[in-house]
């Protein structure tokens, strides 16, 4: 780590460009190793960033097939087998492989020590050790596949799961390591966020994402080593015959689906709480107006990942629960709505009377809360008991979770990817095309998946290969929803990928946000800070202004120095 | 503040083991320490899953853990309680002498816990290796050979006699004292008067196996249940290993699913021993740096650590001991 030359390189120049010729985190050093076994916070992060972009792209067009094969009833590409594997391998991979690592590992390691005001997380070996495990999950995910792959559907659930020929074994033994990756990624920054806050960073001057990060973090290092051990159980269960979930030896196959749950639905809020975090930034900002009730939203935050390991039996509704446990859950299922529209409450509150900037990251920050909304509020039809027997697996269910998983996480995510990209990359990308993008995603994720609710309620079965004619209509118009947004994904990705080579060059502050990342050059020094930055209200906005020479804004204190 | 930062950077005044994104030793010493307690806190939960398992199905199968647990040696398992619980006391103290910079008393007494753990696995190895001999394993692996007790021990092979001839069962029709300590191992079941049987454990399980292991004649068309057992001889009480050779030789007496237990057994303590071995590897690396002298007064994080960690080791073996050995 030599730390000299950064401090006696000069101070960077706010003109456009001048990130690129001064040392930067980009350019520190040269060379594939130089990346791949970097200890550097945002390295780990850009890593992050092209793995899980890969496994999107990967997983996104697994979904391609799907809706194509369910463009007409029968077969059209793939037999039923074939078929039951498409949609195994796209839910593992999309929330393995991409959203559960999506924005924390990717963007929130990029961004959390910025944010902080610190040179980097608490343990970058560990830090780096969880992408290398990352790699080596994604690793076994990819040999399962070309053993025979897996049918199982994301779940694993037993007793199938123990009985079917396909490779359940590679499969889950790469989700074990993604969990210890998961795990190393919220234990690093929970320590990061008690011990490396810098003088006056105070836990309430903390930028709203890294309370969510925060949040996010207390789940993954309390709810993954559960899924640890449950898969631990099925792999022991497959391999050695334990018969712990295995009803002929006297086990209990509904104790997985608890065991299962008992991770993976605080896990949703492991993918949704990060995303809270971005739309909390970027609605501010955008709106230029400082945040509306931040202590609300900040411990709603808190609230929602402890509510979220209270909530699991919901999944289990039709699954033999005791009448008493299901009613139970499903009163602790509506609390959770209470958080979640505190926050969406807060930031409507934030926007009122701002003046609201339509830059391509609060476009997508705007369809997240309409689409976020609509995927809670259907979360409620599924909450209450007598709705759900009639909705439990259908599409409605399906429409309810990509709601909130693709309508929120995913949306947030390619919000805050846009909004941290001249960051990240020095870069700016074409703000019109950005927005033309934005658009068709949104336009064609509701064609695509506002259908399912329709078709749901009408109860179309999830999962099935075939179908009755008086779906037709419905499926026709989900799948031409689907081709709409891959559109809009393959405009998204085009222009950024241009942006590297042709895009002008970033301001260090394109946005006029205060949180500290943007008081440090685009793309930041290897060290972060030339200077370390000193901590105030990451919502105050009104020392920024705009200079239409960088096409950026300038902070009018620093100026006048 | 730029001039801390300069300070921060000064390479003359960061010591070998401070990193260089930590401005003092003692924000690193807090940063570890609170980063290995939240990896304890996992570890835990990763246990916990297995803690759930056996309360579920010891809540749903009592019978099964009490009639299992007799094949678990208690003084085996109490030895290695022993031989942990000295080894976490050596760790602590080495913890304490590598803070006063007694550099050869900290290396002798990591390599005391270094032996403690082998110690522990090698009784554990004795135990399996019984356990794999009986063919006590877990699900489709269950095999007990009935008898392999007998064999080897021609002494209680007589008591175990002594335990079939037994004076012939008395019936007793009215006896709603036995029904109910054999029925309360059944949760929820209905006693005679039709009163739901609280959910306690049948008071003596050394009655309750006996009344197991008992051959009834085929003439009594009588309920198990409903049989009450008379005193076990003038020779007086029935010995611990009667219990098990006797439970052995007999595979009637066996409740349905054993296995279950094994299973859990094998997984709980088994992933326990992959601690243990983790934690000696890490106990050795510690060793290595402490004669190499890396470690003092100034900086002993890493022995600090995984004297936690061995000492997270030493703890889930006190929870396994008395819920795997020590049933009633």
């Amino acid at each position: 780590m030599s730390t000299s030359e950064t401090l006696t390189g000069s101070r960077p120049l706010r003109a456009p460009g001048a990130g690129h010729e001064s040392d930067n985190y980009l350019n520190h050093s040269k060379g594939i190793l130089s990346w791949i076994f970097t200890l550097d916070h945002k390295r780990i992060g850009v890593l992050y960033l092209v793995s899980i972009l890969s496994s999107f792209f990967v997983a996104g067009m697994l979904a391609m097939l799907i809706r194509t094969e369910l463009l007409f009833p029968g077969r059209q590409l793939v037999s039923p087998d074939a078929y039951n594997q498409l949609f195994t391998l796209h839910g593992a991979i999309m929330i393995f492989l991409f959203i559960i690592p999506g924005i924390p590992a990717a963007l929130g390691n990029f961004v959390l020590p910025l944010m902080l005001g610190a040179k980097d997380v608490a343990f970058p070996r560990l830090n780096l050790l969880s992408w290398w495990l990352w790699l080596s999950g994604a690793f076994l995910a990819v040999v399962s596949i070309l053993l025979g792959s897996v049918d199982t559907g994301w779940t694993f659930y037993t007793p199938y799961s123990t009985t079917t020929s396909t490779a359940v074994v590679s499969m889950v033994s790469g989700v074990f390591i993604l969990g210890f990756s998961s795990i190393f990624t919220g234990l690093n920054f929970i320590v990061t966020i008690h011990k490396l806050r810098p003088k006056g960073m105070t836990w309430f001057r903390m930028p709203l994402m890294l309370w969510a990060l925060y949040a996010t973090a207390l789940i993954q290092v309390l709810a993954t080593p559960v899924l640890g051990i449950t898969l631990l159980l099925l792999i022991m269960e497959r391999v050695m015959g334990i018969g712990i979930f295995d009803s002929r030896l006297g086990g209990d196959p509904v104790l997985f689906q608890h065991f299962f749950w008992f991770y993976s639905h605080p896990a949703v809020y492991i993918m949704i709480l990060p995303a809270m975090g971005v739309i909390s930034e970027l609605i501010s900002v955008f709106s230029r107006k400082h945040i509306f009730g931040y202590r609300f939203i900040a411990f709603s935050s808190v609230a929602i990942a402890a509510f979220g390991f209270l909530v699991w039996g919901h999944h289990m509704f039709t699954s033999g629960q005791s009448d008493l446990i299901t009613v139970i859950f499903s009163a602790l299922t509506f609390s959770v709505s209470i958080p979640s529209a505190i926050k969406v409450f807060n930031w409507l509150a934030t926007m009122y009377k701002g003046r609201i900037q339509l830059d391509t990251p609060m476009v997508y920050a705007l369809s997240f809360i309409v689409l976020f909304s609509i995927g809670g509020l259907t979360g409620l039809f599924l909450g209450a008991l007598a709705t759900d027997v009639h909705l439990h697996d259908t599409y409605f269910v399906v429409a309810h979770f990509h709601y909130v998983m693709f309508g929120g996480t995913v949306i947030a995510f390619l919000g805050g990817l846009h909004y941290w990209w001249p960051k990240m990359t020095g870069r700016m990308y074409n703000e019109s095309l950005g927005r033309v993008a934005a658009l068709l995603i949104f336009l064609g994720f509701n064609v695509t998946f506002f259908t399912q609710f329709v078709m749901g309620s009408h109860g179309m079965p999830r999962r099935y290969f075939d179908y009755l004619p008086q779906f037709t209509i419905y499926h026709q118009i989900s799948t031409l929803g689907s081709y709409l947004m891959a559109i809009g994904f393959f405009l998204c990705g085009a222009y950024l990928v241009h942006s590297l080579y042709r895009g002008e060059a970033a301001p260090a502050n394109p946005w006029g946000a205060n949180s500290l990342e943007w008081h440090t050059p685009s793309p930041p020094p290897h060290d972060n800070f030339e200077h370390t930055p000193e901590a105030g209200d990451p919502y105050d906005f009104t020392d920024w202004t705009y200079d239409p020479a960088i096409r950026g804004y300038v902070a009018k204190s620093r100026t006048s120095h | 503040m730029a001039e801390r930062t300069v300070e921060n950077h000064g390479h003359g005044e960061h010591p070998s083991y401070l990193q260089h994104h930590f401005d003092t030793a003692e924000q690193q010493f807090t940063s570890g320490k609170l980063g290995m307690w939240l990896f304890l806190a996992t570890e835990v939960l990763l246990f916990a899953g297995l803690f759930c398992a056996y309360a579920v199905y010891r809540g749903s199968h009592p019978e099964i853990f009490i009639y299992a647990h007799h094949f678990l040696d208690k003084n085996l398992g109490a030895l290695n309680t022993v031989i942990l619980l000295s080894s976490s006391l050596t760790m602590a103290w080495a913890v304490r002498a590598a803070q006063l910079d007694q550099r050869k008393l900290s290396a002798a007494l990591l390599a005391l816990t270094l032996l403690g753990g082998c110690g522990f696995l090698s009784v554990k190895y004795v135990e399996y290796s019984h356990k794999i001999r009986d063919g006590l394993l877990w699900g489709t692996k269950y095999a007990p050979a009935h008898g392999a007790h007998g064999a080897t021990a021609p002494g209680h092979e007589a008591a175990g006699q002594a335990a079939h001839q037994a004076p012939a069962p008395v019936v007793d029709p009215h006896a709603a004292e036995a029904q109910a300590a054999v029925a309360a191992t059944r949760p929820g079941a209905i006693g005679p008067d039709g009163v739901p049987v609280p959910r306690t454990f049948a008071p003596d399980p050394v009655v309750q196996s006996q009344a197991a292991a008992l051959d009834l004649p085929a003439s009594l068309s009588v309920e198990p249940s409903l049989i009450k057992i008379a005193p076990a001889g003038p020779e007086g009480v029935v010995q611990p290993e009667t219990i098990k050779d006797s439970l052995i030789r007999d595979p009637a007496a066996a409740p349905k699913n054993v296995h279950i237990f094994f299973g859990i057994y094998y997984l709980m303590t088994g992933l326990h021993g992959i601690h243990v071995v983790l934690g000696m590897g890490a106990i050795a690396w510690v060793l290595r740096k402490t004669v190499r002298g890396e470690f003092g007064s100034a900086y002993y994080t890493p022995v600090d650590l995984v004297g936690l960690y061995w000492h997270l080791v030493d703890l889930i073996w006190i929870f396994l001991f008395p819920l795997l050995y020590l049933i009633h």
